[in-house]
């Protein structure tokens, strides 16, 4: 503790300089633990799907609809309890930046399937279910746009062309942090009365009896409709979430590989920061050797400072990742609903840093140990 | 009683391939409590030979006692421990750390010791008024005279009471009336303190304020 006040006043030698080392490191570890967010948040978001509910899509992409005729069909399964369905909607509201997760639904029959993962007040739930035109949103949407309660809501249509008008009848909370709080939902009837010979289902939730019957249920409903126009492909929510995430491709190995380019990249400008603050201290090196400070203490001190921006730029760095996300409702316009810095990632900047902070420190605190005192006093700058 | 003592020193090291000779077998001895100037011209191992008093530098062959310690047979980190507690150097730029305050500078040998907080800093306000600077602890280099700055030096090199003291001139950076308070200042601390001072200079007026001056040219002692 006591050599403290020195390691201090050699970092605080440059200010600008260690400031600036200290944010970008900062800042690669933001970008890091950002980075690193979107793959654990997907993966959680994958793992935490219903395995009492199960999805049936087309077999030949997403993109396809469902035949309406379904749903009894679906519904007379063994096992199945349950049955709603939804489209993806893709509107905007105003701007096309200004673009969230909107869907039509079968109302009654979806918000019941998915009771548990949210809260809606009975008086709302009952006003959104009478009136056509209305709609549900989530908390935070409503709050991210200044909504209120009975307020019409127009979006411009990027699938169904044009502008819908909604009015916000409920607001939504989430129980579950894996569903998505910035999200508008409406009467699937409203855009099948506008398109009656295009529109179906995009996909139909089913809930089940007993999660244990998820395989059984899958293999006979497709393989009750593998000879249709419309082959299915059905299974677990969670696993049609992960299903999801792969098909955002390798991103695990992309935000990975970009994190770990950017902390490398951070690493460089950091060693030669301290490369070039060791150089220009080599005369004292010298002459804290002729008073008696021996090499071991040198390379501890030249490594305590390397240690203090490396850990400073991460508590600032993983500390405003930490905080920030979760105060603005970071949730990539709903497709990352809960996301937040996992405390797995944060123990991997935190050995980042530890990382960074040797490789940086290292070798100008080698040298400081290993330089002669009458070397060192003969360099000039 | 001889503090320190050189016996068959010899130095010899290769410069662009070319052998040079610093010393070949000096004996010399500096008696304790003494005030010695070394005197000489540029490249005559004055110098090298404080070093080696030191501990800074190792001789070729031969040895170097200061006290019961043989310094020129102790390992790097015995040698530092060593210096910590034995040496106090002084050198010509005064090489005080900038980022650092008066008081700082002359802390830092205590960092080495077991001393408390409190004592260390009893110690400093000891040195800082002996070396009249007590009203300048929270100052920092820049904001001293070169005067100043080799009396924070020397309070720096006698705080822990080391066992000699070594400097390399002292005076070569200062003007005539701070290099005669700084040889006063090392008078009194012969005299006082009966500190064993061993001082390289160039300048015929320092060595006067040494009881001894000795002459070395080319290794080898002329007087």
């Amino acid at each position: 503790m006591k050599f403290l006040p020195l390691v201090w006043a050699n970092l605080t030698r440059h200010k600008r300089r260690s400031v600036l080392t200290t944010l970008s490191v900062a800042l690669a570890l933001f970008l890091f633990a950002s980075l690193r967010s979107v793959v654990t948040t997907l993966r959680a978001s994958a793992e935490v799907g219903s395995e009492s509910r199960m999805i049936v899509q087309s077999a030949k992409a997403i993109v396809f609809f469902l035949p309406m005729s379904y749903r009894e069909r679906l519904l007379a399964v063994p096992g199945v309890k349950a049955v709603t369905w939804a489209d993806w909607f893709g509107g905007v509201y105003q701007d096309p930046k200004n673009f969230f997760a909107s869907f039509a639904a079968d109302a009654e029959s979806y918000l019941d399937i998915y009771r548990s993962d949210f809260t809606l007040p009975a008086d709302q739930r009952a006003a959104f279910v009478k009136e056509r035109t209305a709609c549900i949103v989530g908390q935070h949407l409503l709050d991210k746009y200044g909504w209120h309660l009975g307020q019409n809501v127009t979006l411009q249509g990027t699938i169904f062309q044009g502008d819908w008008t909604f009015t916000i009848r409920g607001v939504y909370h989430a129980t579950n942090p894996s569903f998505s709080e910035d999200a508008l939902m409406f009467h699937y009837e409203v855009i099948y009365e506008k398109y009656p010979n295009w529109v179906q289902p995009g996909w139909y939730v089913l809930e089940l009896k007993d999660p244990s019957l998820a395989q059984q249920v899958a293999a006979t409903i497709d393989s009750e409709f593998k000879n249709s126009s419309d082959p299915t492909k059905t299974g677990t929510e969670r696993a049609f979430n992960a299903g999801f995430v792969t098909m955002w491709g390798n991103v695990s190995f992309l935000m990975d590989s970009i994190g770990m380019a950017v902390v490398f990249a951070i690493l460089l400008v950091a060693a030669n920061s301290m490369m070039l603050s060791a150089r220009e201290r080599t005369n004292e090196v010298g002459v804290l050797k002729t008073i008696g400070f021996g090499d071991r203490l040198l390379f501890g001190l030249v490594m305590a400072e390397a240690g203090g921006i490396a850990l400073v730029g991460a508590a600032l760095g993983l500390g405003a990742a930490t905080v920030l996300y979760p105060a603005i409702h970071f949730s990539a316009m709903g497709f990352l609903p809960g996301f937040s810095v996992a405390p797995a990632t944060l123990a991997l900047g935190v050995g980042i840093a530890v990382a960074l902070a040797l490789a940086s420190g290292l070798v100008p605190a080698v040298s400081a140990a290993r330089l002669s005192a009458v070397q060192a006093l003969r360099h000039v700058e | 009683m001889a503090l320190v003592v050189l016996r068959n020193l010899s130095k010899h090291f290769q410069r662009d391939s070319q052998p040079i000779t610093v010393f070949d077998e000096l004996n010399l001895e500096f008696a304790e409590g003494s005030f010695t100037a070394l005197m000489g011209p540029s490249g005559s191992g004055k110098s090298t030979l404080l070093n080696m008093v030191a501990g800074l530098d190792r001789p070729t062959s031969g040895t170097v006692t200061v006290g019961d310690a043989e310094v020129s047979a102790m390992s790097p980190g015995q040698l530092a421990d060593w210096r910590s507690r034995h040496v106090g150097f002084v050198f010509q730029s005064y090489n005080l750390l900038p980022v650092l305050t008066a008081y700082q500078n002359i802390e830092l040998p205590l960092l080495l010791t077991r001393l408390s907080k409190a004592e260390r800093h009893e110690h400093v306000l000891t040195v800082l008024g002996v070396v009249g600077l007590a009203d300048r602890a929270e100052h920092y280099p820049r904001q001293l005279s070169g005067g100043q700055e080799q009396r924070v030096a020397i309070a720096r090199a006698i705080v822990s009471d080391p066992t000699i003291i070594l400097l390399d001139e002292p005076t070569g950076q200062l003007d005539a009336k701070s290099a005669a308070e700084i040889l006063e200042l090392l008078q009194r601390l012969n005299r006082e303190f009966h500190k064993t001072i061993l001082m390289v200079t160039h300048d015929p007026h320092a060595a006067q304020a040494a009881g001894r001056t000795l002459h070395l040219d080319k290794g080898v002692l002329t007087a």
